[in-house]
């Protein structure tokens, strides 16, 4: 029998990013594109928060891809297909804004490419014409290329060795479509916040109407602890009940990654440590 | 006669405190406990009783452990309180059951809550906890509680053994609320709260984790689930800011934050346990209540060299309980009084460095009848801290009144109940913390009594 929480799926889509399919059908069925789920892997794991990236209300099923980067998604990657997940929390954070605006970019980077996914999905099934830029460190890191193919209407790729698509910046392929002139309606970014904050320098411009997911550190992600707090326009929101999504052009990038920063050495610490000690 | 002198509790000696989280407060021996209870006069109009929230009969448990008849004393305090180790230990007794005692008038009040907190104790270590469980059979009929906070437990406790089948909606990993995540370990230790939320499963109450009302399910859906009732213990889920520039600065934290990390997520243990916390050298606590007490005591036992509380009034407006300012002056921590950030400082990597404050005076007295602090112009002085935590209060988590516009709240975003603890809408009710605003936790066993029988009485009389 199936049990809540327990992996029923699990595959690596690139070296150290992983996609799993839990069990958990009070999430599934509620689920929208853009929202989030917090997971904790044991007693002594963190609260992580990740993006639903799929899921099957039918079956009960959600999907989630994360990158093994530390002590948390490292224990996490090391679940098996019918191990349960202690605890998973969700659906959070407040669903994407899905309606027919037009033309649509939709711009995933990294291992978030498939944060995005979700989100041109709907996009498209509301009937927007939707251009989806994706780039990645190099071919290798690459994922959800043709799940994104299925869902947009024309698909850019990028990657920062040119071992797929053109070599360059998912910035860099955002500008040049805008400069082509074509009218585009809304640009939705999800990638890390460096990435995001180039891509909102570019369509400030063009003074497109651009929405950012972002993603800071986050412990409760209910509105409790304020860990996730950032700036826009010059007030102080919550990512997590307020958020994820907020206008890109209002938000203060330097704010955000000044913040993701605020415990690297304990992360790299522990990291460390758990890796010596045979992970 | 001579007023005999009050039997104190022991304390763990400073200098092991602050290396630990253990609790502070070591709790009174048995004879102790005898001795603390035969200086109570027994006064046939029980004074004390009045200053209680939940109405304990107090000289009557007293009594009882005075004839060393701790079961009875236990028994009594049960009837009122469904979680006597908790309200020993974080009841402010000193302003009051204890500051109605009549012997405060010629000497030291009655230990009123060291003496519950002992029978409470007593009662756990015993295991008479489990056999003093009376359930009424079921009814069949469904009762959702979301919250596991003083009120949410209390609610659930008190209709379980009325023979109704509650389920509680908890939306954190652990159940207990504040009593979890909010009070430290020293203060009220985990294991302690545990017992209580054993107790309830011991009645059958069905505890649901991870589960967030307004997102995973909402009220609506609850009805639609076939429950009949609905208990909001939501309490004040949010906290609030200063609203000055500079306050999303790295290692400025909100109170909250500091306890969440160190007593839900265990991060004092880090690395062992995976979530981490730092705090600097020098911390800077703004705010004055008890959670600005608890955050500084915190940040004590994480190492921090120096400790402040920034408070913008004078030690006596103060509003953290006199036991708390006294454990935190004993630990080390200081007070910078009459002070008010107006900016924070940070360096080039965003790293909080100090505070920009004013120097203020106390004024006439103010809507809360604390004299008002008033700014002293051209006083600006920079208050150097390489982390600062934010105590300054807390306000309700919109996210079931976003979700259910029918439940009516007042300005501050506090649930509207009548006095019996109706919401607006049909068959919710609620307690604590979200209709009172910042209270205690006495408070919030109170209003929930009063909700468990509202509720009860409803469906008996079928209005819903």
């Amino acid at each position: 029998m199936i049990k809540m929480n327990q992996i029923l799926d699990k595959r690596e889509l690139a070296p150290g990013i992983k996609e799993m399919v839990i069990y958990n059908p009070n999430i599934a069925s509620k689920v929208k594109a853009g929202q989030f789920i917090v997971v904790r892997v044991c007693e002594e794991g963190e609260r992580i928060p990740l993006n639903v990236v799929d899921w099957d209300g039918g079956r009960g099923t959600l999907k989630i891809v994360f990158q093994e980067v530390g002590v948390s998604t490292h224990k996490l990657g090391k679940l098996g297909i019918g191990d349960l997940i202690m605890d998973v929390v969700g659906p959070l954070g407040n669903p994407s804004e899905i309606s027919l605006f037009g033309t649509v970019i939709c711009v995933g980077e990294g291992v978030r490419i498939s944060a995005i996914y979700p989100v041109a999905r709907e996009l498209k099934k509301a009937g927007n014409k939707v251009i989806s830029i994706i780039g990645a460190k190099s071919k290798e890191l690459l994922i959800y290329m043709e799940e994104m193919r299925g869902v947009s209407d024309e698909l850019r790729i990028t990657t920062d060795d040119g071992s797929e698509g053109r070599r360059g910046l998912v910035s860099d392929e955002l500008r040049d479509i805008l400069e082509s002139g074509l009218k585009i309606d809304r640009i939705v970014i999800v990638g890390s916040a460096m990435t995001m904050k180039m891509c909102t320098e570019v369509t400030k411009l063009y003074h497109i109407k651009t929405i950012a997911s972002l993603n800071p550190i986050m412990i409760c992600g209910m509105g409790m602890c304020g860990a996730c707090r950032v700036e826009v326009a010059g007030k102080t929101r919550f990512t997590c009940i307020e958020g994820p999504e907020f206008d890109a052009h209002q938000v203060n990038f330097d704010v955000l990654m000044m913040r993701l920063n605020a415990y690297k050495t304990e992360e790299q610490m522990a990291l460390k440590r758990f890796l010596e000690g045979g992970g | 006669m001579p007023v005999k002198k009050r039997v104190e509790m022991r304390k763990l000696p400073v200098e092991e405190r602050i290396k630990s989280f253990n609790e502070v407060m070591l709790g009174l021996t048995e004879e102790q406990a005898i001795e603390e209870a035969k200086r109570c006069l027994q006064c046939p109009n029980h004074p004390c009783m009045e200053g209680c929230p939940l109405n304990t009969e107090i000289p009557k448990f007293i009594k009882k452990i005075a004839e060393r008849d701790f079961l009875s004393a236990y028994k009594i305090i049960k009837e009122k309180n469904p979680i006597p180790a908790i309200t020993g230990r974080v009841c402010p007794q000193e302003v009051r059951c204890e500051a109605k005692c009549t012997l405060q008038r010629v000497g030291e009040p009655i230990a009123i809550g060291a003496l519950e907190r002992f029978v409470a104790d007593w009662a756990m270590r015993e295991g008479v906890i489990k056999e003093e469980v009376t359930k009424a059979p079921s009814n069949n009929i469904r009762v959702a509680v979301v919250g596991s906070g003083p009120s949410g437990i209390t609610v659930a406790a008190n209709l379980a053994k009325l023979g109704y089948e509650v389920t509680i909606f908890e939306a954190l990993q652990k159940p207990g609320g504040l009593l979890i995540y909010g009070i430290p370990e020293f203060k009220l230790p985990k294991k302690v709260v545990e017992c209580e939320i054993d107790h309830l499963k011991h009645l059958g109450v069905d505890i649901q984790t991870n589960v967030v009302i307004g997102r995973t399910y909402t009220i609506k859906e609850l009805f639609q689930n076939g429950y009949r009732a609905i208990f909001l213990g939501i309490g004040l889920g949010m906290p609030r800011f200063l609203n000055i520039p500079g306050e999303n600065l790295v290692n400025i934290y909100t109170a909250n934050e500091i306890l969440i990390r160190t007593n839900l997520m265990k991060a004092y243990l880090f690395p062992k346990y995976d979530t981490p916390i730092k705090v600097g050298d020098i911390v800077a606590v703004v705010g004055g209540g008890n959670v600005a007490m608890d955050a500084a005591r915190t940040a004590i036992r994480l190492g921090a060299k120096e400790v402040y509380i920034v408070y913008r009034r004078s030690e006596e407006e103060m509003p953290a309980w006199k036991k708390e300012l006294i454990n935190a002056k004993e630990e080390g921590v200081k007070l910078q009084l009459l002070t008010q950030p107006i900016r924070f400082i940070g360096d080039k990597d965003g790293r909080v460095t100090g505070m920009e404050c004013l120097k203020m005076q106390l004024g006439e007295p103010d809507a809360s009848g604390r004299r008002r602090p008033i700014p002293i112009k051209g006083s600006e002085f920079i208050f150097k801290a390489d982390t600062v935590i934010i105590a300054v209060g807390y306000r309700p988590n919109p996210l079931i009144q976003n979700t259910t516009p029918e439940i009516k709240v007042n300005e501050e975003g506090c649930i509207i109940v009548d006095k019996h603890c109706r919401a607006s809408m049909n068959g919710v009710y609620a307690a604590g913390d979200i209709i009172l605003g910042e209270a205690t936790v006495a408070e919030a066993i109170g209003t929930g009594r009063i909700a468990s029988t509202t509720i009860h009485q409803d469906i008996r009389e079928g209005r819903i």
